[in-house]
């Protein structure tokens, strides 16, 4: 271990400790508290995550006691072991690197995820899954927190499939659902398909990085000494992210058919975070998460599992960057992404499913401002990581007041309930509070976070994304009150509505929190923390952004008001008027039935079934063709042996006689 | 008489005082099998112990070697005149192998706890079976290796025939007789090493100094390589896999998937690639080309098997297909992977075999689109069940990700003989089926274990009993101690591969 390393505040040399007391919860609730004594399961693993929030706040305080706000701020690897060995030279460990982007996701997940788990007690009460329930929760945040303080982009890997494997595992919680658990194999099998793309992208850095490891690697160490915890190795971040290795990466000479290698390369990695984040078109299995319960909806919307897509491409924005044409990818699946699921959005019924596709569009956001940006101009870089940061808040809020609503009411759809403002006063201002930020509403924390997005757009010279950008923020602002006003204003539209009541008070401090957060995150001076190279600084509020942006909010919400305040007739009239084109939208564009198509009637009908058919008929038909062939020769050559004398006399006369003809015909 | 011989020996004493044993007293033989057996388990300990203490000082002498070290050495004379010993010793590689035997069959006994018929052959049988496989995995003279190849695989004729199901005979006489055809093999393979070496030995101490020819390496490699292949499920040879493991009874399904698949990849590294490098070199493509179709075509062919034993033996057809593509590699990182593959699945597959025995000993089916909703009543068996899939679909914190993981670096890798291109493009196929294993293990287990409870008869079903519960939880704890602590497992092989890969 280097010197400067051994000599950083405690808190950061054991800032492993974040995903070490999730994980060390998750198997003492899994193996002891869950069969033992479930009731306090939920308990432990809310204390667990708020000690880990503890141990996350002050490792963020520490790094930015080293590295003052607005200075530079380096990566650093307090603390990393040697995980497997693949061969001398080759070696993945485990470890912790400290960024600006990695504390903040440590902060934002696990704040989130305590909120969440103490908001689970309330809402699983009575479950009788209830152990069970917070074992996955732990392990789905320590998965998070994991793949997080990744050092490697192996690390990454292996956490990014935990994450996978436990949103499965929450996703399919009611296991007697047969609709959760299709959702839950969905999701599961989706991201694995993205992230073979990711695997065959993590093999060609891995190769092409060892092999230029010799002559680069040595340049590398030297600039990052003393703050390293162990030797670099070829999969570490540091290394696959500097300049010389990217240069070597992009050389005309290892490009496949005129593509940089390392295009090739981030494009097959974006696949995989696309998948987690949900990018178009591997988006399909996110709105049917929601059939697992609500609190884990918004944990994996907000702070878990989609975000980690964002995380991905910014943790490697560096060789994105470098590439080039790898970044203006990831812009237009983003752009693309974000108008889609906002269009989708505005016909929806189940309001989870709405809320579903407002992450997707917001996602990419997300990722069309990572696409913006630029090494030189990294704008757009901060703006994603702050868009990212506010909605894991207000996204979290409308998740968990959904669910507040859903508890009380007993139903997913917007079109049976109305009138819940008197009957759950907080539910109703929190979720209003939310609402207003997701719309971009000054001085709520969305309005900053999507002005800095839409202004590095503009400045970035995209003109079209910026538009495509305002466009969304208008419909953002439209579904978002049209759900709000469906479900908190007018009359109640079904009984359940009458009979609802506030939920407890475990449930709503939670959305009291997030919504005080989802309130003031905007006026965190954000650039001063975030940045990427050199240049820092928060711009400020731009006019020339936030009037436009405004604006478009602002008719979203009037138009929502005119269509669905009353009895919502004009709505009804406005969808039947678009007729085939809104059935077109409704049903999500018919990707689910393409999907569906693909997989049965061509993979399973005429790719599985012809080699499961092939196998027992040609495969094993030579196998027992062969040994048909053995005993027909045996029998017939027995047959010859009858025992019958008169048949021996044949045989003998006629082979001499034959012998004789071929002595004649030899000798002639 | 050594340790190493004791390991041998063991299990068949234990066969023996089962032998002994009133048929009637079934109690008492099944404890008496489960006594012995974990008495092998401890004297597994003991040696994975010696050989660690023995062999950390010769790790960096390791580096160089061009010949392995055996330890715990025990070599009698026995046919002078023929040049036959009786050599048996350890190295890394076989106490891998040992450990994974050593947990299999105490598992297989606890989980063959309930089989009623004729208990007493059927455990004496078990036994002498695996007394073979221990042989094999501990001697190191090929006249004894190919001895007890042959005593492993014999005596699983008469398991399936006698205590299998469905069509029993017609499965165990297909076993038996492509397994024979691949021994054949083997043995041609032997005699030709034996007199092409002009050394007149089968001591592999002796025969690795030997010079062969490059023409011999040509002829003899691809004979031994094809004849473990067989029993390794080298596709097109894998046919015997489904049928047998489909009607073999629990416990022989577990030792023969478990282990029994697993000389094939031991006999691949320890004798074709060892002895023959250079035969090993000029073949690798083709039997990369091969076992890739191996991983990608039983992972296809298990989406659409409807009886549970059959999806697991395809499942194996491509897990197999790992171990020895991992060889094929001819590097030291796809040795490791091989190895760890040949562990990580015989732990992996032990406990599917053995769970799929204790769910149809309750559902009294196999057929996956009968069962539903088994999870609320045996949620036991239902987690385990899972844990063995996410596993199979090489989930990283279980073994199965650190085996693949390092076969797909390999295979990206290349080695310094095969063109790059064409490893790197057969690697990218193979990673395919990490997406396929994902869809059938999900698709085969939510039909069994989620959803409402398809026959109301499956409500009275019970959980796992205490025997079960040790059984599958010694199996899932292996597979997440290896997958979350791989550091030693690999420490354990790594000093005994790469005289191998030097010598190449």
């Amino acid at each position: 271990m280097s010197g400067a390393v051994a000599a950083l505040p405690f808190i950061l040399r054991n800032a492993w400790l974040v995903a070490a007391i999730p994980f060390v919860s998750f198997v003492f609730v899994g193996l002891v508290l869950r069969p033992k004594v479930p009731r306090i399961a939920g308990v432990v693993a809310t204390l667990s995550i708020f000690a880990a929030a503890g141990v996350a706040g002050g490792v963020a305080w520490e790094y930015y006691h080293l590295f003052p706000p607005g200075a530079l701020h380096p990566a650093i690897v307090p603390f990393a072991f040697e995980w497997l060995r693949f061969m001398p030279g080759l070696t993945v460990t485990m470890g912790v690197l400290l960024d600006p982007i990695s504390v903040l996701l440590l902060l934002v997940v696990t704040s989130v995820s305590a909120l969440v788990h103490l908001y689970s007690i309330g809402y699983m009460h009575g479950d009788p899954g209830f152990g069970r329930f917070f074992t996955f929760l732990n392990l789905f945040t320590f998965s998070m927190l994991g793949l997080v303080i990744a050092p490697n982009i192996l690390q990454i890997y292996v956490f990014w499939e935990l994450v996978g494997v436990s949103s499965f595992l929450l996703i399919g919680y009611y296991y007697e659902k047969p609709s959760a658990v299709a959702a839950s194999k969905k999701a599961f099998i989706v991201t694995r398909f993205a992230d073979l793309g990711f695997l065959i992208g993590v093999l060609i850095l891995g190769y092409n990085g060892y092999t230029a490891f010799g002559d680069v690697g040595p340049t590398v160490a030297r600039e990052v000494t003393g703050r390293i915890a162990t030797d670099l190795q070829p999969f570490d971040f540091l290394y696959l992210t500097h300049p010389d290795l990217l240069g070597r990466l992009a050389a005309p000479a290892l490009a496949v058919g005129g593509v940089s290698l390392l295009t090739i390369a981030m494009i097959l990695v974006f696949m995989g975070a696309a998948g987690k984040s949900a990018m178009f078109p591997l988006h399909i299995w996110l709105p049917d998460a929601m059939e697992g319960p609500t609190p884990v909806s918004a944990l994996i919307h907000a702070a878990t599992m989609v975000v980690a897509g964002v995380y991905l491409v910014a943790r490697l924005f560096p060789a994105f960057a470098f590439s080039g044409d790898a970044l203006t990818v990831v812009m237009c699946v983003g752009a693309f992404t974000s108008l889609f699921a906002a269009v989708i959005g505005c016909t929806q019924d189940d309001i989870k499913r709405v809320l579903a596709f407002s992450t997707l569009s917001q996602l990419g956001y997300m990722m069309f401002a990572l696409g913006v940006a630029a090494m030189d101009r990294p704008a757009g870089y901060t703006a994603s990581m702050f868009h990212l940061f506010t909605h894991a808040f207000f996204k979290a809020l409308l998740f968990l007041g959904a669910g507040a609503v859903i508890h009380a009411v007993h139903t997913n759809s917007i079109w049976e309930m109305g009138a819940l403002r008197r009957k759950m006063p907080i539910t109703h201002l929190t979720f209003l509070v939310a609402t207003l930020a997701i719309a971009g509403v000054w001085p709520l924390s969305g309005f900053f976070s999507k002005d800095e997005i839409l202004a590095a757009a503009l400045r970035g010279g995209h003109p079209v994304v910026f538009g495509l950008g305002l466009l969304v923020a208008a419909l953002t602002a439209f579904y978002m009150f049209r759900i709000y006003i469906v479900v908190f204003l007018g009359r109640a539209r079904h009984e359940h509505a009458e009979h609802a009541h506030e939920a407890p008070f475990v449930m709503w401090a939670p959305l009291a929190l997030l919504a005080l957060l989802s309130a003031v995150a905007g006026f965190v001076p954000f650039g001063s923390f975030v940045g990427i190279g050199a240049e820092a600084g928060h711009e400020g509020i731009d006019l020339a952004v936030a009037i436009p942006a405004s604006t478009a909010g602002v008719l979203g919400i009037g138009l929502a008001f005119l269509l669905y305040s009353g009895d919502g007739a004009r709505a009804t009239a406005g969808a039947n008027a678009l007729g085939g084109a809104y059935r077109v939208v409704k049903r999500k564009f018919y990707v689910d039935e393409l999907y569906l198509f693909v997989t049965h009637r061509i993979i399973f009908r005429h790719i599985s079934r012809p080699i499961a058919w092939f196998d027992r008929h040609a495969v094993d038909g030579m196998v027992n063709l062969s040994g048909w062939t053995t005993r027909r020769t045996g029998s017939l050559l027995g047959a010859l042996h009858g025992g019958r004398v008169q048949a021996y006399g044949v045989w003998l006369v006629g082979g001499t006689l034959f012998l004789l003809l071929v002595l004649w015909s030899a000798a002639f | 008489m050594g340790i190493v011989s004791w390991l041998i020996v063991i299990p068949f004493l234990t066969a023996l005082a089962v032998l002994m044993t009133p048929a009637r007293a079934s109690r008492v033989i099944r404890w008496i099998a489960a006594i012995g057996t974990g008495v092998e388990l401890v004297l597994t300990a003991t040696v994975t112990w010696l050989y660690w203490q023995q062999a950390a000082a010769d790790v960096a002498s390791m580096r160089t070697a061009a010949f392995f070290k055996l330890y715990l050495v025990e070599r009698v004379p026995w046919f002078e005149t023929l040049g036959i010993t009786y050599l048996v010793g350890v190295d890394g590689i076989s106490v891998a192998m040992v450990i994974l035997t050593s947990i299999i069959i105490f598992t297989g006994v606890l989980a063959s706890w309930n089989v009623v018929e004729r208990t007493k052959e059927f455990f004496c049988w078990l036994l002498v079976l695996v007394t073979g496989v221990f042989g094999v995995f501990l001697s190191f003279d090929l006249f004894l290796f190919f001895m007890f190849y042959e005593v492993a695989v014999l005596p699983m004729y008469l398991l399936i025939g006698i205590w299998g199901t469905g069509p029993k005979e017609y499965a165990a006489m297909k076993l038996t007789l492509m397994l024979l055809v691949g021994s054949a093999f083997v043995l041609v393979g032997m005699l030709a090493l034996y007199h092409g070496s002009g050394m007149h030995t089968f001591d592999l101490t002796k025969l690795d100094h030997a010079k062969f020819s490059t023409d011999f390496q040509f002829w003899v490699f691809p004979c031994i390589f094809v004849g473990f292949g067989v029993i390794g499920a080298l596709y097109p040879l894998h046919t015997w896999s489904p049928d047998g493991h489909s009607s073999a009874p629990t416990a022989v399904s577990m030792l023969h998937a478990g282990v029994l698949m697993k000389l094939g990849g031991y006999g691949a590294i320890r004798v074709a690639v060892y002895l023959l490098p250079d035969g090993a070199k000029w073949w690798a493509p083709i039997f990369l080309f091969l076992t890739t179709i191996n991983i990608v075509y039983g992972a296809f062919g298990a989406v659409m098997q409807k009886d549970l034993k059959y999806f697991t033996a395809y499942s194996s057809v491509s897990h197999c297909g790992f171990v020895l593509f991992g060889v094929s590699t001819l590097s030291l990182m796809g040795m490791k992977g091989a190895v760890t593959q040949m562990f990580s699945h015989g732990i992996m597959t032990g406990l599917f075999f053995g769970l799929i025995g204790m769910v149809y000993g309750r559902t009294h089916t196999r057929i996956i689109p009968e069962m539903g909703g088994l999870a609320k009543v045996m949620p036991w068996l239902a987690t385990t069940f899972y844990i063995a899939g996410l596993a199979s679909l090489g989930l990283p914190g279980l073994s199965g990700f650190v085996a693949e993981s390092q076969v797909f670096l390999a295979g990206f890798f290349g080695n310094p003989w095969h063109s790059l291109t064409y490893m790197q493009t057969l690697t990218v196929i193979a990673t395919m089926s990490i997406v396929v294993t994902a869809v059938y293990v999900l698709i085969g287990l939510a039909k069994v274990f989620q959803g409402p409870i398809k026959d109301p008869h499956f409500e009275h079903l019970t959980d796992a009993t205490w025997p079960e519960r040790i059984a599958t939880g010694m199996l899932v704890a292996t597979l997440v101690v290896v997958g979350l602590v791989p550091g030693p497992f690999i420490d354990l092989i790594e000093g005994s591969l790469m005289p191998l890969v030097n010598r190449l």
